[in-house]
């Protein structure tokens, strides 16, 4: 065991939680986010995390019941379109059963952002921002930040490169640093900044003759054009409407540590 | 998705017209509305604090057509640039018709917005009583901004990056046109106001 993973495993207090739900405490710290966080849009200004809890697994479908059961206004034969679009929870067998017996471990996926949001203030929670989850994922098994090592990208880059399988595999993928399970090689992630990740020049703005889209000092370029992976979740992310659900993207939820409100 | 798309009945127009005549309070006049549809963006109803310090029910918007924006008043470019189109629009409309029009600018800086700051930003920009400038909480703002398809990014500066739209609510508060145009008047966006306000007259 590495020095980073005892200081680690000494700062992996578990919450308090009404819920019962499986968090991990993250302690931040100094950051280098791959989107540029500086006035000057292709400056790398290292930001600083504040301690965070997070989700050790995404949401599963057998919590997801649970909150419908409770909150029946978010089942899916009640929300307004306005919140989730006609795939939501759409490979569940009715609004109060999942699709098969076998589905309750499963990622909870095709669930909007709204939905997500109201799962994570049902349990005290909120949704990560950007920068949280993005920090977190920046970890292997052993390393806080692998991201420089060619090796840890070319393998969760292989995951983005493999088709979704029809059914999901189970959460509890294996622990990185932190204890927290799969951030890469299972779904796609809801992040509560969701519609701050804009990037200049994506396809959507490119040609268009409205130059002034976008005010400020520019929209975002992205610096670390190497790390394709958190690339390809970013693109994702910013091309998404808040009702918009798909079959491979699911959520967690995060906490402040002290129990402040999230 | 499950509600029906309901266009205003000749007995709820009569309902609302007598709601409204009678001065009820607006949710008397929302019961006469009818059921809001779903894809309705009144079906969320953050706290907004509007320009003279009031709080403001998002909902209260129903029942004529509304033009939407989201902005920060420290913003010297482009901001400026989505009143001066609103005025625009608005001017060119038959006077008769800009009276069945209202604004509605939200902030997504709820830190340095202040009511008195909304305040004098109405009154720089001769906003009228048509316009309302408002306020709300940083996670409001994302939902509402969320709703409208508005994407924005607080800079270390304090500054936004931002998206400049100004959205087009029909009398039910859904979505009936968008437009990025900015200092001059978009034709698809006026077509669909008149279209919105002749629906209602």
């Amino acid at each position: 065991m590495n020095i980073a993973r005892a200081v680690g495993i000494g700062l992996l207090a578990m919450c308090g939680l009404a819920s019962g739900a499986d968090y991990v405490s993250l302690p931040g710290g100094r950051f280098v986010s791959v989107l540029p966080q500086g006035s000057v849009p292709t400056a790398t200004v290292p930001v600083e995390i504040a301690p965070f809890a997070l989700r050790a697994t995404p949401v599963t479908a057998g919590e997801y019941l649970a909150f419908v059961r409770a909150h029946p206004e978010w089942q899916r034969t009640r929300v307004p379109a306005v919140f989730a679009d006609k795939r939501y929870l759409i490979d569940w067998r009715s609004a109060t059963e999942l699709a098969d017996d076998g589905a309750a471990m499963r990622p909870q996926t095709s669930v909007s952002w709204f939905a997500a949001k109201a799962f994570c203030d049902s349990e005290g929670a909120r949704l990560p921002s950007w920068l949280e989850w993005e920090y977190a994922a920046a970890a292997d098994e052993t390393r806080r930040d692998a991201r420089a090592d060619p090796a840890w990208r070319r393998r969760i880059l292989a995951w983005y490169e493999r088709p979704t399988a029809a059914v999901l595999p189970n959460v509890g993928g294996p622990p990185n640093a932190y204890d927290v399970r799969d951030l890469h090689g299972l779904v796609w992630e809801w992040v509560d900044d969701f519609n701050a990740l804009f990037i200049a020049g994506d396809s959507r703005t490119q040609g268009d003759p409205d130059t002034l889209k976008f005010c400020g000092a520019g929209a975002i370029n992205v610096i670390d054009r190497d790390s394709y992976a958190v690339l390809m979740r970013i693109a994702l992310l910013s091309s998404l409407g808040a009702a918009d659900t798909t079959s491979s993207l699911g959520f967690r939820c995060a906490r402040p540590l002290d129990g402040a409100p999230p | 998705m499950m509600n029906p798309t309901p266009r205003l009945s000749r007995r709820d127009a009569l309902l609302l017209f007598a709601a409204t005549a009678a001065g009820l309070p607006v949710a008397a006049r929302a019961a006469a509305l009818g059921e809001l549809p779903g894809d309705s963006i009144y079906q969320y109803r953050p706290l907004l604090t509007d320009q003279d310090g009031h709080g403001f029910d998002i909902a209260s918007l129903r029942g004529g057509p509304v033009l939407v924006s989201m902005f920060y008043s420290s913003c010297e470019m482009v901001c400026p640039m989505i009143f001066e189109t609103l005025h625009l629009t608005l001017k060119a409309l038959p006077a008769a018709d800009r009276e069945r029009v209202r604004v509605l600018m939200v902030s997504f800086d709820p830190a340095r917005d202040s009511v008195a700051v909304l305040k004098a930003k109405a009154e720089a920009h001769h906003c009228d009583a048509r316009w309302t400038l408002a306020r709300t909480d940083d996670a409001s703002a994302r939902k509402l901004a969320a709703l409208l398809g508005v994407q924005y990014r607080r800079l270390a500066s304090g500054e936004f990056n931002h998206s400049s739209t100004i959205e087009l609510l029909d009398a039910d508060g859904r979505i009936a046109a968008r437009t990025g145009t900015l200092a001059a008047v978009d034709p698809a966006l006026l077509k669909r106001l008149r279209a919105a306000v002749a629906a209602h007259a």
